[in-house]
C-alpha cells in the first residue's frame, strides 16, 4: 500500500476577542399588530464578521437599521461598544453603513463623497486628504477621486460607499445587502475582497443578506432569521451541518428529511429508529422539540456517496435511481429507498461516472452516521 | 398600404409644417409689425425702425405697470414655490390614503375656466373684507401658479432616494446640515425652475389680475388699456414682443434646470451602472 500523504487537520483560523461589541437584548419592533422583530437577543463580538441571514421580511434589515439608529425598538435595548444606544440619533452613533442602493451623493465626486463625514471633524494639516487617499486605496479606487458618481460602474459605486464608511473609522460597519445589485462574477469577487478588507481593518462587520452562500463564505458567525425571530446563531459550518430545525436546514441548501421514532432521549443525545437508516444515535440540538414520539433526521445530499461495484461501507442504504440531473461538475441523483416516503437527493461528483448511471439502476449509498442530524420541527 | 404611403410620402411633413405655422404664425406677426415704420399693422411693410422700442422707457404708466408686474411676479412665484415644495415633498415622499386625490385637486386649477376662478376669488376677497390691490392679485396668481410649481417640483423630487439623507445622517451630519449639504443642492435646480415658471405665468396673466386689481395695473392690464387708442398700438406691439421674448427665455432656462434636477434624483444608477 502506497504511503498516504499526511495533511494536518486545519484548526479554526477565526480569532477574535470574546468581548461583546453589539448587545441586542429582547428587542421587539411592532408596526401595529405586526411584529417585524420579535424578542430578538444577540451578542456580536468585537472584530467579528457577523451575518444576519434570512428571507425577505424576516426582520434582518429592521434589526440592522435599529443598530444604525434609523429605527427604534418598540421594546428591548441595543448597546454598541458597551454604550446603550437608546435616544442616540444615527449621526452620533459609532456605526457606519453601506446602503443597498449605495446612496452615493450624485452632486459630489468620489473624493467629496468619501470626505463627506470628515468635513465635520475639521481635521488639521492635510489629515483629511491623507485619510481619503488611504480609504480609496483600501478599496482599490486610487486615482478615481475626481470622477463623478454618475461615471462609475456598479462595482465602483459600491467601493465608494465602503470607503466613505470606513474613512470614519467606525466601531461597527453595517452592510445592507451590499452585493445584491452586482452580477454573479463580481459578487463572488467582492465576497473575497470584503472578507479580506474586514480582516485587514479589524472592524466589526455586520452584514445583512438573503444569500446563504454569501453568508457561509464570509462570516465568522451567522444568525438565521425567520418571521422576526432569530432561529439559530452559530458558525457557518455549524449552521450548515447542524441546523436546529427544518426551516434553517432548508434555507441553507438541500436537505433530505427522514421521519424517525424516538427510542431513547436524554439531555445530550437521541436514539431514533428510521425505516431507511435503521437505528441511529445522534446529538440532541438545544432547540429540539419533541413531536409526540417522532423526530426528523436530516442528511445533506452530498453526504450520501454512491457505492460502486462490490464496494461496501459500514453504513449503507439500498435503492433505485429514479431521476438524474446533470450540473457540469456534479450530478444530482434522485434515489428511491424502500420504506422511505420521499426519495433521497444525492449529489455526486462526476469523477467516477455518476453522470452515466442509467435511470432505473439499483444502487447502494454509503453514509456517515455523524452526518445524520436530528432536528426540531 | 396606399394610405400609409400617402401619409409617409411627404404629405406627413407638409401637415407637420402647416401645424407649426398655425401655432406660431400669429406670434410672428407681433415682432414683425413692432419694427415697422407704419403706425398701423398692415402689409406691405413700409420700413425698419426701432423707434417704438425707444419710446417705451419714456412712458411713465408703462414703467409703473412693469414695476407692479415685477412685484406681483416675484411675490407670487416665491409663495407658490414654497407651497409647492411642501406639497410636492409630501406627494413624492410619503404614501398615504387620498394622496392621488389631493394631487388631483391641487392640479385642478389648471383646467378650471379662469373667468370663473377670477369671479370666485373676487367674491371671496370682498367677503373677507380685503380691498382690491396688488396683494389680492398676488393671492390670485399663487392659486394659478401652484399647479405649474407642483408639476416642476414633483418631477424634480420624484425618485429622490431617501437613503441619501440617511447616509448623510449616518456620516455624522445633523438634520439641518443634511438639508444644506444634500437635500438643497439636489433639488435647487427644480426650485429655481419652479420660481421661473411661476414668474412667467404671473407676468403674462391677465384675467385674474384684471378682476382682482384695484387701481394699479400690471403689464397685461396696461396693454389692454392701451389697445383702445390706435396711436398707441405700435408701442403695445413692441412691449408685447419684449414680454414674448422674456417668457420664452425664462421658460427655456426653467426647463433646462428642471431636466437637470430630474436627472440628478432619478438617474441614481447612472448610465454606466
Amino acid at each position: 500500500m502506497p504511503e498516504q500523504p499526511q495533511i494536518a487537520r486545519p484548526q479554526s483560523d477565526r480569532s477574535q476577542s470574546d468581548r461583546a461589541m453589539i448587545e441586542i437584548k429582547n428587542v421587539t419592533r411592532s408596526y401595529g399588530a405586526f411584529k417585524a422583530l420579535d424578542d430578538a437577543s444577540l451578542t456580536i463580538r468585537e472584530g467579528e464578521f457577523f451575518s444576519l441571514l434570512g428571507p425577505s421580511g424576516c426582520g434582518k434589515t429592521t434589526l440592522l437599521r435599529m443598530i444604525a439608529g434609523f429605527d427604534n425598538p418598540t421594546s428591548g435595548s441595543i448597546a454598541v461598544g458597551g454604550q446603550p444606544m437608546e435616544g442616540i440619533p444615527a449621526n452620533r452613533r459609532p456605526t457606519n453603513m453601506v446602503f443597498q442602493s449605495y446612496a452615493i451623493f450624485p452632486h459630489l465626486n468620489v473624493e467629496q463623497n468619501v470626505a463627506y463625514g470628515l468635513k465635520r471633524l475639521r481635521l488639521q494639516g492635510g489629515e483629511e486628504k491623507r485619510r481619503v487617499e488611504e480609504a480609496l486605496a483600501q478599496v482599490s479606487l486610487t486615482g478615481l477621486g475626481k470622477r463623478l458618481a454618475t461615471e462609475l460602474s456598479g462595482g465602483q459605486r459600491q467601493r465608494v460607499a465602503l470607503a466613505r464608511a470606513l474613512v470614519m473609522r467606525p466601531k461597527v460597519l453595517l452592510l445592507d445587502e451590499p452585493l445584491s445589485a452586482l452580477d454573479k462574477k463580481l459578487r463572488e469577487q467582492m465576497q473575497v475582497e470584503l472578507r479580506r478588507l474586514q480582516q485587514a481593518v479589524g472592524i466589526t462587520f455586520v452584514l445583512v443578506t438573503h444569500d446563504q452562500y454569501e453568508a457561509l463564505a464570509m462570516s465568522d458567525r451567522i444568525a438565521v432569521m425567520f418571521g422576526g425571530r432569530i432561529a439559530q446563531v452559530a458558525s457557518p459550518k455549524e449552521i450548515y451541518q447542524r441546523p436546529v430545525n427544518r426551516q434553517v436546514a432548508d434555507f441553507l441548501g438541500g436537505m433530505n428529511f427522514v421521519k424517525a421514532e424516538i427510542v431513547e432521549e436524554n439531555a445530550a443525545s437521541l436514539v431514533v429508529d428510521t425505516l431507511g437508516f435503521g437505528r441511529v444515535k445522534t446529538d440532541k440540538p438545544k432547540a429540539f422539540v419533541r413531536n409526540g414520539g417522532g423526530a426528523t433526521l436530516g442528511i445533506r445530499p452530498e453526504r450520501l456517496r454512491v457505492l460502486w461495484d462490490n464496494a461496501t461501507a459500514k453504513f449503507e442504504v439500498a435503492g433505485k435511481v429514479v431521476e438524474r440531473h446533470y450540473f457540469g461538475e456534479i450530478t444530482h441523483l434522485i434515489v428511491e429507498i424502500p420504506g422511505l416516503e420521499k426519495p433521497l437527493s444525492v449529489t455526486e461528483t462526476n469523477d467516477f461516472g455518476a453522470d452515466d448511471i442509467p435511470v432505473g439502476t439499483p444502487i447502494r449509498l454509503a453514509y456517515d452516521p455523524e452526518a445524520l442530524v436530528a432536528m426540531g420541527d | 398600404m396606399r394610405a400609409r404611403r400617402f401619409l409617409s410620402g411627404g404629405w406627413l411633413s407638409v401637415y407637420a409644417f402647416l401645424y407649426v405655422v398655425f401655432l406660431y404664425l400669429p406670434v410672428i406677426f407681433l415682432p414683425i409689425f413692432s419694427i415697422n415704420t407704419a403706425p398701423t399693422p398692415k402689409f406691405p411693410l413700409t420700413g425698419f425702425t426701432l423707434q417704438w422700442y425707444a419710446d417705451l422707457p419714456h412712458t411713465p404708466a408703462l414703467l409703473d405697470a412693469a414695476w407692479n408686474s415685477l412685484k406681483v411676479g416675484v411675490s407670487a412665484s416665491i409663495l407658490a414655490t414654497v407651497l409647492g415644495i411642501l406639497a410636492a415633498r409630501s406627494i413624492t415622499r410619503y404614501r398615504y390614503p387620498g394622496r392621488r386625490t389631493i394631487n388631483g385637486l391641487i392640479m385642478a386649477p389648471l383646467v378650471l375656466p379662469e373667468v370663473i376662478v377670477a369671479i370666485s376669488m373676487l367674491l371671496v376677497m370682498l367677503q373677507l373684507g380685503l380691498s382690491l390691490s396688488l396683494f389680492t392679485v398676488v393671492l390670485g396668481h399663487v392659486l394659478v401658479c401652484i399647479p405649474y410649481s407642483m408639476t416642476v417640483l414633483t418631477s424634480g423630487f420624484e425618485g429622490f432616494d431617501r437613503s441619501l439623507e440617511e447616509a448623510s445622517a449616518d456620516l455624522g451630519e445633523s438634520a439641518f446640515g443634511t438639508f444644506r449639504r444634500v437635500t438643497l443642492p439636489m433639488v435647487a435646480p427644480a426650485i429655481i425652475s419652479s420660481l421661473l415658471v411661476c414668474f412667467t405665468i404671473s407676468l403674462d396673466e391677465f384675467i385674474i389680475a384684471f378682476f382682482l386689481t384695484g387701481t394699479e395695473a400690471t403689464l397685461p392690464i396696461y396693454i389692454w388699456g392701451q389697445l383702445r387708442f390706435a396711436s398707441k398700438l405700435p408701442g403695445v406691439l413692441a412691449l408685447g414682443t419684449l414680454l414674448l421674448v422674456a417668457s420664452f427665455l425664462l421658460m427655456t432656462v426653467a426647463e433646462i434646470l428642471r431636466r437637470r434636477a430630474a436627472r440628478r434624483t432619478q438617474n441614481q444608477g447612472g448610465i454606466y451602472a
